[in-house]
């Protein structure tokens, strides 16, 4: 079953598509993320020009995560106060984002900047993931009780000025910390196509100390926003968003999140995240391996 | 038709000393609809001898389909502290985003480098007008680099043995044209060839065009891309919702 993508002026297989949306949706389900990390390179691997991939993915990534919000929502998971600043930041983070990209293009960097950006997060991310949920296991294998990690103002953000109080974070600190975060997931959202949930979640955990039961939803309510000014971004600068391909994807990803949730139910949560680790991590090593192998194709082209 | 039959008469009656070639192709227009994985363009005509009858070593035909060209940038990636970023480039200003050449006997044995590079057969032959003022030796190096990855995308092909002649004067020959080729004005020559020389040549236009759905999107994303983009969020939220929506029942 081929069909055209009017954008990408390329015809591709739908059920290709369609089982990678799907098989991201059981992840993003498992493990509560976006999977925006997995779409993009697996899109670029598929052959679909970089631009478009990046910008597809943020289109799919607003369908993906609505009805994450809208249950989220229903059980006071989300606190508007902290999501709004972080949604500031975030829309002008993309802003930034896109003149960076286009900087970026015009010095033919962009997607070895996409994949060393990739490396390096996830690559942090994927071995600090790691080591906690190894850590976890280990303690609980020799019957020892999990360390409660004690929430604690990080030093830089308790010095900066003015102070909000977010009720439902149960937290006193500056707005300037989260609207910074904001930020800069939105520049993350433009140039890669993730919606930055991996960053976000560790982030307003231990960086902000944010009360657990909000991290995820706020999380949620963040990226729906900053995917869809993302979305206008690209729609509006770079026109490489394939209408086609994001409905495609999001068909697979709606019906593989709530297979994947089931799934997670069954599973004991540290397993969840070395799992994700791992996954995060050989992402990372595919990157890598991309960067530093001789390439295929020495000679690229792109109009001018 | 009728008026060209006339003219091939008159050139019968007149007994010209030149022959003739009366090319067409089975596509003048090519649809990209949502099912298109590429054409199959049948390019075929006839030779018009003078006194009408073949001679005894019969020529040959060369099949030429050029699409619409582009001025372009090649970048060129390189090693640089253990990973292979672009690092050079070469602007070309006239590169073909699609090129398909066939023949009825390999290019080399018909005619020598010169004549190629004035009627632009072969890859080797192809006029890129580079733009940047770099040594030829570099620009060789580019030029090979471009070729190379557009033939293994499957837009520059060269088929030695792609014409087939039937008793000297019917030509026929299939072009592939990829999934992934640019829409525009696409031009098919013909080109006769005897003794090393092109006799005569003749041209015919096949526009390749997105249709129906496919081009109103690709219109739209250029020329409303406000509305586009706004579009593109309410369907992804619309279909998000609504499956969330339908998982919640059951």
């Amino acid at each position: 079953m081929h069909i055209y993508l009017p954008i990408a002026g390329l015809s591709v297989n739908m059920l290709v598509i369609v089982l990678l949306g799907g098989g991201v949706g059981i992840l993003s389900g498992m493990f509560g993320v976006g999977g925006g990390f997995l779409t993009t390179p697996l899109l670029i691997f598929y052959g679909i020009p970089p631009a478009v991939a990046v910008a597809s993915s943020a289109t799919q990534i607003t369908g993906a995560s609505v009805s994450g919000v809208l249950a989220q929502m229903r059980r006071n998971g989300v606190d508007f106060r902290m999501g709004g600043v972080m949604v500031a930041g975030g829309v002008i983070g993309s802003g930034l984002g896109a003149l960076l990209f286009r900087l970026l293009q015009k010095l033919g960097q962009i997607d070895t900047v996409i994949a060393l950006t990739y490396v390096v997060l996830l690559g942090g991310i994927g071995t600090l993931m790691a080591r906690e949920s190894i850590g976890t296991i280990l303690a609980q294998r020799r019957g020892e009780k999990p360390a409660r990690r004690q929430r604690r103002h990080n030093r830089l953000i308790a010095m900066l000025p003015f102070r909000w109080r977010f009720y439902r974070s149960g937290l006193y600190i500056s707005p300037l910390a989260p609207f910074l975060l904001g930020t800069m997931t939105g520049v993350l959202t433009v140039i890669l196509g993730v919606g930055g949930g991996f960053v976000m979640v560790p982030a307003m955990v231990y960086l902000l100390g944010m009360a657990a039961g909000v991290v995820v939803g706020t999380s949620l309510f963040q990226i729906l926003f900053v995917t869809a000014a993302t979305t206008m971004i690209h729609a509006t600068t770079t026109k490489a968003v394939d209408i086609v391909l994001a409905i495609l994807l999001l068909v697979g990803s709606a019906i593989g999140a709530q297979i994947g949730s089931r799934f997670a139910m069954k599973l004991k949560p540290e397993y969840l995240r070395l799992m994700l680790a791992l996954l995060v991590l050989a992402v990372a090593l595919r990157m890598a391996a991309g960067l530093t192998w001789r390439p295929g194709d020495l000679y690229s082209v792109e109009p001018g | 038709m009728k008026r060209r039959l006339f003219a091939l008469a008159a050139l019968l009656c007149l007994g010209a000393a030149k022959p003739v070639l009366v090319p067409d192709v089975s596509d003048r227009q090519v649809q990209i609809v949502y099912s298109f994985t590429g054409a199959d363009l049948l390019l075929f005509g006839a030779i018009l001898y003078p006194q009408g009858r073949a001679p005894d070593h019969p020529a040959d035909i060369a099949v030429v389909l050029k699409g619409p060209t582009q001025s372009i940038l090649v970048r060129e990636k390189q090693k640089v502290a253990g990973m292979w970023v672009n690092a050079d480039s070469a602007r070309f200003r006239s590169a073909p985003s699609f090129y398909a050449i066939a023949t009825s006997k390999p290019l080399a044995q018909l005619v020598d480098a010169h004549t190629a590079a004035i009627y632009e057969l072969g890859l080797d032959g192809l006029q890129l007008s580079p733009a940047s003022g770099a040594p030829p030796e570099e620009q060789r190096r580019f030029e090979q680099g471009l070729v190379d990855l557009k033939r293994r995308a499957g837009l520059y092909v060269e088929d030695p043995h792609g014409v087939e002649l039937s008793s000297g004067v019917l030509y026929r020959a299939h072009i592939a044209v990829p999934a992934r080729v640019p829409v525009g004005r696409y031009v098919a020559e013909t080109f006769l060839i005897q003794d090393g020389k092109v006799v005569a040549g003749a041209v015919r236009e096949v526009r390749i065009d997105k249709s129906g759905f496919e081009r109103f999107v690709s219109l739209a994303a250029h020329r409303w891309p406000i509305s586009y983009g706004l579009v593109a969020v309410a369907l992804s939220l619309a279909i998000g919702w609504g499956a969330g929506q339908l998982f919640r029942r059951t």
